[in-house]
This record gives C-alpha cells, structure tokens and sequence, in this order.
C-alpha cells in the first residue's frame, strides 16, 4: 500500500476509523447510554462516507448560481439523502435514549450486566 | 384513482397513524386502524390482480421520472408479499382490539394503533418501492414502531427485548446504507431497475463486492437468519400478543423480500450464484438454523418463546429454498413466505386467546385447556400441524415444493434433513397439545372460551391455512411465476 493511497482516500479512513469505534463502543460497553453513544458514532461513520462521496473537486455548493452556465456544482444529492439519514438517527437515538429511561425505572440500573443477573435470578425465583 | 394504487398502498396507513393520536378514546382509534389496514388489503388484491393482468406497473412520484425521481414498481413478486402483510395487517387490527385492551394500560392504547399503522405502511413501502434509499426510510419507519411496540409489552423484559433489538437492528440498518451508498458511488443510480441495468459493467470492482457483502449481513440481521437472530426469542415472547401475531408474520417475511430483491432483481442470479456464492454461503447456515433452532424449541418452557425460536427455524426453510438456486427452490421460499405467516400468525394468535384468559403463556398455563377452551386449542392444534406439514394444510405445500426442489439438486440429504425437522416439529408441538388435552385444569371453574373477536380473527387464518393447503394451485401458480421473474432478472 503506497502512501498516495493513503493520502488520496483519507476520507476513506476516517470514516472506516470512526466506523470501528463506533462499533467497538456498541459491542464493548454495557452501559446502555454507551452503546446509544457508540451507535451514533457508527452512524455518523455513514452519514460522512455519503458526504465525503459527494464532493466533486473544485466544485462549489449545489446552489444555482443565475446567469452562469459553466459552474462546477458538488452533487445535492447525497446531502439530501443524509439529511434523511440524520433525521432518522435521531429519531433512532430518542427511542433508544426513551427505553434506557423506562429500564432504569423498572430494573434501578442501566448496566448490562446487573439487568441480565436481575433478570437472571426472577426466572430463577418464577 | 386506480392509476394511483402504487402510492395509496402506503399513504393510506400512513396518513391514518398521525389521526390515532388525535382520536383519544381507544376503540375510534381501532375503528380507525381496522379501517385502514382493510383498505390496504383491498389495494393490495387490487394491485395483484392489475399486475397479473398487465404486467409490471411503474409509478413515478411527483410525476419525477424514473431514474431521477422515486419509482413505486409493482411487479408479481412484491405484489404477492404486500398481499401478505397487508393480509395480516388486516386480520391482525380487529383481534387487537380484546386482546390490546387486556395487555396495554388505556392511555397507550391510540399511540399503539399509531405505531401499528406506522409499522404497517413500513413494511408495505421496503415492499413497494422501487428505490433503494426509499428501502432505507421506510426501513427505519417499520423498525422504530417495532421496537416501540415491542416495549408496549407488560413485562418488564420487554423493555430489554426492545432495546438489544433496537441496537442490532439499526446496526443492521446502518449496514444496509453503507451498502447502498457504495453502490451509488458505482453507478450514480438509487433507483433498482437502473441499477439492474448498470451494475454488470462494475461487477469486478471491489466496492461492488464490498457492498454485497454489506447488504447481506445487513438483510440476514433483519430477517433473523441464525447466527444473527438474538434479538428475536425475547422481542417476540415479551411483545404483547397482537404485536406478535403481526410482527412474526411480517417482518422477517418483508426481510427475506428486500434480500430477494436487492440479490436477484438488483445484482441479479448470475451475479449472486456463479460470482459470489450466495448459496453456498447461506445453505450451511440455513441447515444450521434449521435443525440447531428446532432442537432448541423442544426444551423451552415459555409457549411463545418456543414458538419464535420455531420462527428462526421456520426461516432457515425459506433461506434454504433461496440456496437451492433454482426455479422450484425458489418457489420454495416464496410459498412459505405465504404459509408460514398464514400458520406463525395462527398460532401466536392462539396464544393471544390464552393470554387474555389466563394472563400467562408458560406451558404450565395451557394444563386442561383442551377442554376448557376447545376453540382457541382447536385452533392452535390446526396451526401447530400446519407447522408440521401434515397434508392438507398449507405446511405440507411448502414442505413439498422444497423436497422437489432439494431432489431436483440431487441434494437428498436435504430433502431427509426437512423430513427430519418436521418430526422435531411434531415434538415440540405435541409437547404444548399433550399438556392442554391430557392434563387437567387447575385453575378458576369459571373460565370460559375466549371471546369471539379474538376467536373469529384466529379461525379466519386456520380456515385459510386448511383452504390454500386443499386448493394450492393459486398460491403456487403466483409463487412460481414469481420465482421465474426474480430468476430471470431485469438485467441487460
């Protein structure tokens, strides 16, 4: 792998790196509000890959410019798309957010492991 | 008006969520959401027949013109799966009624029809559309009342099932994106038909692959194919009963659509088959899933729990039918997508019925209920050998088209593996029959049958299940010329 390579794609990287973290986080860590944090990361991974793609080099912002024909415009585009995306995430993120609130007020803890050992000794008890 | 089915098919539950929430008393909300998942179903039939009759229909939204704009594109395969969910959806709203007013506090009761409806026109939008980043939208819509459904449940287990499904399936979601995103880099295309015809000039490139990839471990978590189905034992056994009933008869089935669609119609066969070996990888974890979840169902105590853990298996037949890559296997899964849903819906809404009189599924709570409740039992008997594939109910159908298929392969020891986890399926089955007709009843003398709207809407799918198992020439003939479109593509 040559350095070029490296450096042409470097969006490329911080999204894969974003995206491991993002993941690593989600899988880790118990703490449910973690895992919605490291769930957003992940997203956001995404939402950056869209973006990063649709940037055309030497090209300005998608707003028509009147009178100028030969304008280089960056593709809309995947911005729109991610603007649905991001509504999406959040809209992801306050259900998660909502049900960690109703577990910490039905179990008194939002950590995985102590809800799997309450849940864990009811069924032993019935 | 009948030039407009395509987008009325999701409009109309979708604009009929939001005014649940304005109808504050919780049976104008029923009437409300049995009123417009009626209306889906009669849309739904009436794009089937205008499909089978004209062919592949296109709607363009806005009057936007494909590739540019969103396509709604009807053809026979989603046709027949939105005459599924739809079907359920359906039938599903008026058993809710009883049966949501045992199991969810009054004040919830319009915001679980809103989330019912939301969830409906989800699933009826993967379905319909003809674009992938739609796939996406109306993804997340149908997951996110899912996981609010599901944590309707009374338990407080629900809320933990909501929430490890909530996680695994946005991961799955956001995987999905990422495969669509590095498609769209491809080919500068979202919508499927262009992207059928685009993407045979990328096929060596490694993003295509990388995508695929993607996609698929994106798709195999939404339908639950094992080792990805974790978050389906608990989410379906803590949900409340109708939720159950519906979810277990759609969601998955709409799952395995978007990988049909988006394996054979998008990437099309040649490309899944011969360039990346999607049946090759998903045969082993078919058969997996198929044996090690039967196995695992025969030792569970919780009657719904037993019964989604039959659901993963049940889904490994479908996924199997898909790996045999040929006409008939694929005719396979389309069938059982159909009968399966008739017989999970059956059997999830017979324990609703117990649910509602005895307030509990464990298998302990069916004791004597042979006698005691003989229709709601009588029901689940029904679907149970359904499940088994006894002939005569659409069970057998299905198992039949898959033995043919596995025989056409000369892949015997397929045909004697679905034989096999039929028996499996007779077990754990009879375990829940044994205890209700051979034991006695232990509790209050003065339980009675359910009532009749839980059992009307719960006889309705056993009489379907007893009539497309006599009469299957209709469904198969549907399911067949269905698997020959998806076979053939709409490639160059």
């Amino acid at each position: 792998m040559s350095l070029d390579l490296l450096v042409s794609h470097y969006n490329y990287w911080v999204v894969i790196f974003l995206m491991m973290v993002g993941f690593y986080i989600l899988i880790s860590r118990g703490n449910l509000i973690k895992k919605v944090v490291g769930l957003n990361v992940f997203q956001t991974s995404v939402f950056m890959l869209y973006i990063s793609m649709g940037k055309v080099n030497g090209g300005t912002p998608p707003i028509l410019i009147y009178g100028e024909t030969d304008v280089l415009y960056s593709n809309p585009l995947p911005h729109v798309l991610i603007l649905t995306a991001i509504v999406v995430g959040i809209a992801t993120t306050s259900v998660g957010l909502a049900l960690a609130v109703r577990i910490k007020e039905a179990y008194g803890t939002i950590e995985e492991d102590e809800i799997n050992a309450i849940e864990a000794r009811t069924e032993a008890t019935g | 008006m009948s030039a407009h089915l395509p987008i009325l098919q999701v409009v109309v539950p979708l604009l009929a969520a939001p005014f649940c929430l304005f109808l504050k008393r919780g049976r104008m909300a029923w009437g409300l959401a049995v009123f417009a998942s009626w209306a889906a179903l009669a849309i739904a039939l009436a794009l089937l027949g205008q499909v089978t009759q004209e062919g592949v229909l296109s709607y363009a939204i806005g009057d936007w013109v494909p590739p540019i704009g969103i396509e709604y594109r009807v053809d026979i395969v989603n046709a027949w799966v939105l005459v599924i969910v739809s079907g359920i959806g359906a039938v599903v709203a008026p058993y809710s009624m009883a049966s949501i007013e045992r199991e969810v506090e009054a004040g919830r009761i319009p915001l679980f029809y809103a989330a019912y409806l939301l969830c409906l026109s989800g699933l009826l939008g993967i379905t319909i559309t003809g674009d992938m980043f739609n796939v996406f939208v109306f993804l997340e819509i149908s997951s996110l009342s899912a996981y609010a459904l599901i944590a309707l449940g009374q338990a407080r287990r629900a809320l933990t099932s909501a929430f490890r499904y909530l996680i695994m399936g946005s991961v799955g979601a956001t995987f999905i994106v990422i495969g669509i995103g590095l498609l769209y880099v491809m080919t500068g295309s979202l919508n499927m038909a262009d992207l059928a015809q685009l993407l045979p000039e990328v096929w060596d490139s490694r993003t295509v692959k990388v995508a695929y990839g993607f996609l698929a471990v994106g798709f195999c978590l939404k339908l639950a194919l094992f080792p990805l189905h974790l978050w389906l034992p608990n989410a379906y056994t803590y949900a409340p009963s109708a939720v159950t009933a519906f979810m277990a008869s759609t969601a998955t089935k709409v799952a395995v659509y978007m990988l049909l669609r988006f394996f054979l119609t998008v990437f099309g066969a040649p490309f899944s088959f011969d360039v990346m070996a999607l049946d090759r990888v998903l045969l082993p974890l078919a058969l997996v899933a198929i044996a090690s979840m039967s196995l695992v169902a025969i030792f569970q105590v919780n009657v719904k729990r037993l019964l989604a853990y039959s659901s993963v298996a049940q889904i490994g037949y479908m996924i199997l039918g898909l790996s045999f890559a040929t006409v008939t296997g694929l005719t396979a899964t389309l069938l059982h997508l159909f009968n399966h849903a008739l017989m999970k819906g059956a059997l999830f809404m017979a324990m609703g019925c117990v649910m509602y009189r005895i307030g509990s599924v464990h298998i302990n709570a069916v004791a004597g209920l042979g006698r005691r409740m003989p229709w709601t039992m009588a029901a689940f008997v029904a679907g149970g050998l359904s499940l088994v594939g006894v002939p005569l109910t659409v069970g057998f159908v299905s198992k039949w088209y898959l033995i043919l298929g596995a025989l056409e392969r000369g892949w015997w020891w397929a045909a004697i593996l679905v034989l096999l986890t039929s028996l499996l399926a007779l077990v754990y089955i009879w375990r829940v029959v044994e205890v209700a007709y051979f034991r006695d009843f232990p509790g209050d003398e003065a339980t009675r049958e359910a009532p009749w709207t839980l059992l009307g809407p719960t006889w309705a799918l056993v009489a379907l299940n007893l009539y497309f198992g006599i009469d299957a020439g209709r469904t198969v003939g549907i399911a067949r010329q269905a698997a020959e479109v998806l076979m053939a593509g709409i490639g160059p």
